[in-house]
């Protein structure tokens, strides 16, 4: 009765069989799943963060480089001390501070490593190193921080900080995650893609409890970190660090280009700050400091400053003028003071003598017979199209718009149109008479440090420009530079033109900024004072030299010091006798510009 | 020549082989569980489970050749004995034993230690088979019955009082010895029905669907075939019971203790709480199922190396094959267990006496029902029982009682020959 017992038991076995297996080929092979989800479980995916590259100055000078800082990390569970007292001495640090570290560790984790002393500085850490293999469950990370040995041109390279919300966002690529450090400002953003470098990943597996036990398939999944790309900047340091020195406690620019090539050898927006204070630990408390100075220490002046050019914008009117054959330098003009005031010099004038003396009233007349050319009758239409004409002319020196720095934020200036009078005045209801400031560099035009500056690398060059950069070679090869800045820009005026600016630029010298003077040093060179209806006049400079072999242009700003041929034109000197001559002969007038009292 | 008294080659060699199979590979995941890739130790370190798992191993060919040396009628005449020494010592070890997590599994001295719950399986088997020998002893009559439930209830009531739950339902198995001795078909039916019905009622959020559906079977029932007022009667009271049942079910199961409860509910829904209850269920098939085909190689598993899965040398070691040999190593080693089984069926099956026959189809249903539920609980199929994987599982009362579980067997199948026919 029970011979069919015995097959009923073995068709239970090897349905059990069948349906383990079944299950299991459904949870193994077919549902894949669980592979992730084991993945997430004990594989930590570790970013090796990449060395950012370096910035060297033109002269192979470190500017900026990695510092290391040591974490001294403990793991509690790990941690045990018999001799505190020879624990605190080694180690350099309080009892308390030990125990609020310990205790906020352990609260942390029991078995993962926390800060236990942290941004040890490279001799402590040579110092503590020995005694480490006492200590069980202690241990160093190394983190990186970006350092300066000469603490310069904060603007001008920028610094690193968090990446924040927004930026994380615009990161199509998702290379950035939270957490990440990037450049936030200067040449550290303009050129994060190449300093960055390549981040590597290790995967590594870890315990339930997540403690870490080993790279995952003996590191096979892990990708090397790849140094981020040295750059060299176009900056001095030399030259960088003494216009430093001569704008400290004032507020202005100092901008200097070297004519031939478009590098910025010098930018400096003062007041400045020491860039190692946004670095490491104290990023966050010193930054709130800067930010919230009356002084505007972030304000990144050469590119952001926007001044009405003042009398520098005589040479430009000079220019286009013979360029347009309205001027020549015969052209004679009468300084007559009932049309725009204008200081006590011989009258009537020619164009080099228009420009040596800064003649406001020459430029008035010159400018009105560039502006009604008389090709229409209407004499507000006539103005209209003159002065689009005239404004093609003027933006091709690169003023009106940016000129495209390798910095973020750059203002473009403005250079005024029909329709800016148009929409203030009403179509058809202003002419020449509204709009003579313009002649000379007043009224709504407005300018940066750095078109000012560029302005002088023109004139020096007679008559074209690279766009200023800060780059010079990335890896050291000269070539890698974007192309934008190897783009010689012409402004539409032909060199022989140039010959007699140079020389009334070189004699205007004599009479309105004597201090400028070098012996054996030719400066051309062009005073203006920018006028300031919330205080004194800003002292403004603009000037190049040699004059025969431009080796330097440079504009200079010193807000609320008064007249351009006091406080700028000294700057201005100082530093093209530092670049040229390496040396300063005349301290009295180092002096002079320390001292900073330019308003008598 | 007079044939010698161990016939050696009279031993079932295949079963050997599948036995020494199962206890190497074992063996190798036991390493693996516990191997460190960081600071990996020998295989053959004392200080890690596998070198001490070694040892037990040792031990267990030992008692292997002692029971393949002994007299086969050793075993049907210390049956009884035997019995009754696991019996006093169960009940001895609630008082002497060691609390572990508010059980007392173990007994001994020192660190050696025993469980007797495990042991006492064996004798079970054997006290069994020497009872229902008897050529007169009948499973369809009741006073059998209670005789054979007796033997088998008594050590289960004892392990109750451990308290060890998993162990005890593993007794129940001897159902299948029972179903091939002969034991009516319906109390089988009826126990398959109830332990559906149970699961069902557990299941069903709501019993109303349940209700309904056991309600509209009756009608159908009623409706079709022989129209009588007694069938109809006795379908609805059959379904009026039922409904009875599945909400009394859900009573109980809010009496129980929660840990219960939640192990009973994780089996229908493993997320309910995948960080409690639900975590060995979850990490475990985790494991195995990140395993795919192939696996992810020896000593290379994730999941079952940082702890993520508990007990994972013990109950769960079946992840490590999971995880490391992927489908193809679980194929192997299921493969492995269900030709043990079927050899051994075959085995019982050619026994001369009754005896030998009954012990080897409570060896088949021990063996059968801890490598299903085993891997069922570690796959979700089944509630996390705490039984472990027979000659796989990490721990010495459990290799060396299925050892000698299954060489007793192996001696009495090797002497069948020795033996008078006495089988009806």
């Amino acid at each position: 009765m029970n011979d069919q017992r015995p097959f009923v038991i073995i068709i239970i076995i090897f349905l059990v069989g069948l349906v383990l297996l079944t299950k299991l080929f459904m949870i193994q092979v077919v549902d894949d799943s669980f592979s992730r989800k084991a993945e997430r479980n004990a594989i930590q995916r570790v970013i090796d963060h990449p060395y950012r590259g370096l910035i060297y100055d033109r002269n192979g000078e470190l500017l900026v480089y990695n510092n290391p800082i040591f974490d001294l990390m403990v793991v509690p569970k790990e941690f045990t001390v018999k001799d505190t007292a020879r624990f605190l001495n080694i180690f350099g640090i309080e009892k308390e501070q030990l125990i609020t570290a310990y205790n906020a560790a352990r609260k942390y984790s029991w078995v993962k490593p926390s800060p236990l002393i942290k941004q040890i500085s490279t001799t402590d850490f040579a110092k503590i190193q020995d005694f480490l293999i006492d200590y069980p469950g202690l241990f160093i990370t190394t983190r990186s921080v970006r350092s300066y040995p000469t603490p310069i041109a904060a603007h001008a390279l920028g610094y690193i900080g968090e990446i924040n919300a927004q930026q994380l966002e615009r990161d199509t690529t998702d290379y950035y995650e939270q957490g990440d450090y990037v450049g936030l400002s200067g040449m550290e953003r303009f050129y994060e893609d190449e300093l960055r470098g390549k981040k590597g990943v290790k995967y590594k597996m870890v315990n339930v409890r997540g403690v870490d036990k080993g790279p995952f398939k003996n590191g096979a999944y892990d990708t090397a970190s790849v140094a981020g790309i040295n750059l060299t900047s176009t900056l001095d340091r030399d030259l960088q660090l003494y216009g430093e020195y001569l704008m400290q406690g004032k507020t202005g620019s100092v901008v200097a280009i070297e004519p031939k090539t478009g590098e910025i050898l010098a930018f400096i927006s003062a007041p400045y700050y020491d860039p190692n204070e946004l670095t490491g630990a104290d990023f966050g408390k010193n930054y709130s400091i800067l930010n919230s100075l009356n002084s505007k220490p972030f304000l990144n002046r050469p590119i952001m400053a926007r001044y009405p050019p003042g009398s520098t914008f005589k040479i430009v009117q000079s220019l286009i003028g013979l360029q347009e054959g309205i001027l020549t330098p015969e052209t004679t003009y009468a300084c007559n003071k009932s049309l725009v005031a204008c200081h006590n010099h011989p009258s009537p004038v020619n164009l080099f003598g228009a420009i040596r003396n800064s003649c406001n009233p020459y430029y008035h007349q010159a400018f009105r017979r560039m502006i009604n050319r008389e090709i229409s009758t209407n004499t507000f239409k006539d103005t209209e199209i003159g002065l689009d004409a005239w404004r093609e002319k003027v933006l091709k020196f690169g003023l009106g718009g940016r000129l495209g720095v390798d910095m973020l934020g750059e203002y473009g200036g403005d250079v005024p149109s029909s329709k800016l009078y148009d929409r203030v005045y009403g179509e058809g209801r202003w002419k020449y008479s509204t709009i003579y400031s313009l002649s000379i560099g007043q009224g709504e035009l407005l300018v940066t440090p750095l078109q000012m500056a560029n302005l002088a690398a023109i004139f020096a060059n007679k008559g074209y420009y690279y766009t200023p950069h800060l780059i010079k070679a990335v890896d050291g090869d000269a070539t890698r530079i974007p192309a934008k800045f190897t783009t010689k820009h012409e402004v539409g005026v032909d060199a022989r033109h140039f010959d007699l600016i140079q020389d009334a630029m070189a004699e205007a010298l004599y009479g309105t900024a004597n201090r400028a003077i070098i012996e054996d040093l030719v400066i051309a060179g062009k005073t203006g004072t920018a006028q300031n209806p919330h205080g004194e006049d800003h002292s403004v400079f603009v000037a190049f030299a040699p004059k025969d072999d431009p080796k330097i242009a440079i504009a200079v700003y010193v807000e609320n010091a008064g007249w351009g041929g006091r406080a700028a034109a000294s700057t201005a000197s100082l530093m093209i006798e530092k670049y040229i001559k390496g040396q300063i002969t005349r301290p009295a007038l180092e002096e002079y510009v320390l001292a900073g009292n330019f308003i008598y | 020549m007079r044939e010698p008294d161990i016939p050696i080659n009279r031993v079932d060699w295949l079963v050997v082989v599948i036995y020494f199979a199962l206890v190497i590979i074992g063996w190798f995941n036991i390493y693996a569980a516990v191997y460190d890739s960081q600071a990996p130790q020998s295989m053959f370190d004392m200080s890690i489970n596998s070198g001490q798992q070694l040892v037990r191993i040792g031990i267990s060919v030992v008692l292997i050749i002692l029971i393949l040396a002994a007299d086969h009628r050793l075993f049907e005449n210390l049956a009884l004995p035997i019995y009754l020494v696991f019996l006093g010592i169960l009940i001895l070890t609630p008082v002497f034993g060691k609390e572990v997590n508010g059980q007392v599994l173990s007994i001994g001295v020192g660190s050696f230690r025993i469980q007797p719950g495990e042991f006492a399986k064996f004798a079970t088997a054997l006290a069994l088979a020497k009872v229902m020998e008897r050529p007169t002893f009948d499973l369809t009559k009741s006073k059998n019955q209670m005789i054979a439930f007796g033997v088998l209830l008594l050590p289960v009531l004892l392990i109750l009082l451990q308290p060890d739950t998993g162990t005890a339902m593993v007794y129940f198995s001897l159902l299948i010895m029972f179903y091939r001795e002969g034991l009516p078909q319906w109390y089988y039916v009826l126990g398959i029905g109830f332990i559906a019905l149970t699961l069902l009622a557990l299941g069903f959020e709501n019993n109303l669907y349940l209700v309904a559906a056991i309600a509209i079977l009756a009608l159908i029932l009623m409706s079709i075939g022989k129209r009588s007022w007694k069938r109809s009667l006795a379908f609805g009271a059959i379904a009026l019971m039922m409904i009875g049942y599945t909400y009394s079910i859900d009573w109980v199961v809010s009496k129980l203790p929660p840990h219960q409860q939640n192990r009973i509910m994780v089996l229908f829904n493993p997320d309910i709480d995948p960080l409690g209850v639900g975590w060995n269920v979850t990490q475990s098939k985790i494991a195995i199922g990140s395993g795919g085909f192939l696996g992810k190689g020896y000593l290379q598993g994730t999941q079952t190396k940082f702890d993520f899965v508990p007990e994972q040398h013990t109950d769960f070691i079946f992840c490590t094959l999971g995880e490391e040999f992927g489908w193809l190593g679980s194929f192997i080693v299921i493969g492995l267990f269900v030709a043990l089984l079927y050899r051994l069926v075959i085995m019982a099956e050619r026994q001369k006496t009754r005896f030998s026959r009954i012990y080897g189809y409570s060896v088949i249903s021990i063996l059968f029902f801890h490598f299903m539920i085993n891997i069922s609980m570690t796959i979700g199929l089944f509630p996390v029982v705490g039984i472990p994987l027979p000659f796989f599982s990490y721990g010495g009362s459990s290799l060396w009682s299925f050892t000698m579980l299954l060489f007793i067997f192996v001696k009495l199948d090797a002497s069948r020959s020795q033996q008078l026919g006495r089988i009806n």
